[in-house]
């Protein structure tokens, strides 16, 4: 399936998250479009790695649904539950490489499990998404051998492997130099262009939000609960919140 | 301060870094007040004058209510100097004496008004009582129970797929943990189990040549070693090394968001990553077991040739003679039983590990352990089953 621009492709209704009975987040309600780049922002620890994991399929909701393109995620069998997953890529915070593979060896799996390519086509579709991250060559490294943003964009190139329609990335940026992350955000932009795919990304900085987010929501810890949504330039203009404009500004302004 | 005197005499007044020794001299000559006249370095690595010196010089004073201070130019500080500000200062609020820091270093009398500000830190959960201790343990062991009940459904319907060849993992892996689970454990199986056959027959020969009878230790090495020994002692170190590997290698791919990133591919991680590591465990097992039970039957040859003169061919003909085709039987289902179990103790541990460095730790911990026992337990109601069933 390939949804029109505009339509929506992941929704949350009412959704409470958390682990063993003890609630994260609730009262979630939002929707990501096709071609979005959708922000997770909220201060550190405050549940926003932890929603990725429930749109992700790691996590099952306390309560509230998860809707792909009208599938209820969490309530589907397991079929269905696997066809939505191979149309998601995710990358995790630190690349998340299986450490006993060569890089091309972790791009090459996803392509091996589920798409009918041959084997030399694999190769050269595991070259081509390397350099994509700008790592072409680097197909017999392993993990360990090479640099932790590196190893990021290894993780990006296997998320993206089978070309998916929605990309989740989790804290992109963090333990990035500014340039690297810099790099990394103009590489989210090129990949939704690319794939004509849909982003959600959770982070907390604030460089890539107003870089390259043209939707939020926001998360507050204290509340348990989103206090505001809309597209990040707008919060930061003309949200009403305190908290969300002391956020947005790095607590340099403290009235909105 | 005398301390400090001494160090004065005996350094010249400098301490290792070349900086003045920290030095206070008590001013008493503003009414109701202490001007503590501060000079040198009052630093960490220095040393400091004590505070309950000066608290103890101004309650000597009686109607004495405030203590000053006056630094001169050679005065130099660190955090030192603060703490030794925070301990007066509290002193000095139990015995109702202000202190102004006006003249102190403006950087330093701030961060002394800021720490001094109560801060509501977070609360902590009160300490549970030895009573609520003891319920939460049961409680989590009950979980624990279920957990590995689910783990082993989990692997049921795992080898179901594999049956049915919808399994998905990759051959390659599976021969690399075939590699290093079985051959490259040889060595030390072979140690192992050599020597267990030696101390088999010694123990033997101990009492059997009372009887001059040493023989029939073909006999007692040949059945231990091929019934149970062989089976155990490979187990057991399997547990120590295979055991402990995998729950250390899961463990730490499970803190490294590796086993998340198979889940959301739709790969099941019990698929991938614990059927191949059971599989090889399974099929390697009864394999060394057989070599161990050779090796030992060769410690306990060795032993009866060289001190009790039976020739090897008179050995070997006897082992025979004793070893019936059911022991090997029973201890190729050992074998298989403890294969099984060494793996499910790596990978269930492995797989449900915390994700931190203490967390890994204890995996590998429990997996031995609980490994160990499992093979140990295992061992036993075989051995009772078999007693039933009238194999001999």
């Amino acid at each position: 399936m390939n949804p029109e621009p505009g339509k929506t492709v992941l929704e949350a209704r009412g959704l409470e998250i958390g682990y063993e009975g003890y609630p994260v987040m609730r009262g979630l309600d939002f929707s990501v479009k096709k071609g979005d780049i959708f922000i997770v922002m909220g201060g550190s620890g405050c549940g926003k790695s932890t929603l990725l994991k429930a749109c992700t399929g790691l996590l099952e909701p306390a309560a509230g649904e998860i809707l792909y393109g009208g599938d209820n995620f969490w309530k589907a069998g397991d079929a269905v539950q696997n066809r939505i997953m191979r149309r998601f890529g995710v990358l995790f915070q630190g690349g998340a490489l299986w450490s006993s593979l060569t890089l091309g060896e972790n791009i090459a799996l996803p392509l091996q499990l589920y798409s009918k390519l041959t084997a030399l086509e694999i190769r050269e579709m595991v070259e081509l998404k390397l350099s994509m991250v700008g790592l072409s060559g680097y197909a017999d490294f392993y993990p360990s051998e090479i640099s932790g943003g590196m190893r990021k964009r290894a993780g990006l190139a296997r998320a993206i492997a089978l070309d998916p329609e929605i990309i989740f990335f989790d804290e992109p940026s963090a333990g990035l130099d500014p340039v690297s992350a810099r790099m990394l955000d103009d590489l989210i932009l090129q990949l939704r262009d690319m794939f004509d795919a849909t982003v959600v990304v959770v982070t907390h900085e604030l460089a890539s939000i107003m870089a390259v987010g043209s939707n939020s929501i926001f998360l507050d810890a204290e509340s348990k609960t989103m206090i505001a949504a809309g597209p990040p330039r707008e919060l930061l203009a003309g949200s009403k919140d305190a908290r969300v404009i002391n956020f947005l500004t790095r607590g340099k302004k403290k009235e909105p | 301060m005398p301390q400090n005197r001494e160090q004065i005499e005996t350094n010249g007044g400098l301490d290792a870094r070349g900086d003045l020794l920290p030095r206070v001299d008590y001013d008493f000559s503003a009414p109701g007040a202490l001007r503590l006249k501060i000079g040198g370095a009052w630093k960490i690595a220095g040393g400091l004058p004590a505070a309950e010196d000066v608290i103890a010089q101004a309650k000597s004073r009686p109607g004495l209510n405030k203590i000053l201070f006056e630094a001169d130019s050679s005065f130099k500080w660190d955090s030192g100097f603060l703490v030794f500000l925070l301990v007066l200062s509290r002193a000095c609020r139990s015995a109702n004496i202000s202190i102004s820091g006006e003249a102190l270093p403006a950087d330093a009398w701030k961060l002394i008004q800021s720490s001094a500000r109560a801060h509501a830190g977070p609360v902590r959960a009160a300490k549970e009582s030895r009573l609520e201790a003891l319920g939460g343990k049961a409680l989590r062991f009950i979980a624990g129970a279920r957990d590995l009940l689910e783990f082993l459904g989990e692997i049921t319907l795992a080898s179901c797929r594999l049956i049915t060849g919808r399994s998905m993992f990759r051959r390659s892996d599976f021969f690399y943990i075939v590699q290093t689970c079985g051959v490259d454990a040889l060595l030390l199986v072979s140690m192992i189990s050599l020597l267990v056959g030696v101390i088999f027959a010694f123990v033997g020969a101990i009492q059997l040549t009372m009887f001059g009878a040493q023989i029939y230790i073909a006999h007692i090495v040949g059945i231990a070693m091929v019934r149970v020994m062989g089976a155990v002692m490979a187990g057991i170190l399997m547990a120590g090394r295979t055991g402990a590997s995998f729950a250390a290698e899961l463990g730490i791919m499970q803190t490294n968001e590796e086993i998340d990133a198979l889940r959301t591919l739709g790969v099941p991680p019990v698929d991938f990553l614990v059927i191949p590591r059971m599989l090889a465990l399974i099929i390697m097992m009864p394999l060394l077991t057989l070599y161990a039970d050779l090796l030992g039957i060769l410690g306990g040859m060795a032993i009866c040739t060289g001190m009790f003169e039976i020739s090897p061919m008179e050995y070997w003909e006897h082992t025979l003679q004793a070893v019936k085709l059911s022991n090997l039987w029973i201890g190729l289902i050992n074998s298989i039983v403890f294969g099984v179990i060494i793996a499910v103790a790596g990978c269930y541990q492995g797989m449900k590990c915390e994700r931190s460095a203490a967390g890994v730790g204890t995996a590998t911990t429990s997996a031995v352990v609980s490994a160990i026992t499992g093979i140990v337990i295992a061992t036993a109601v075989i051995t009772f089953i078999c007693q039933i069933l009238g194999i001999k």
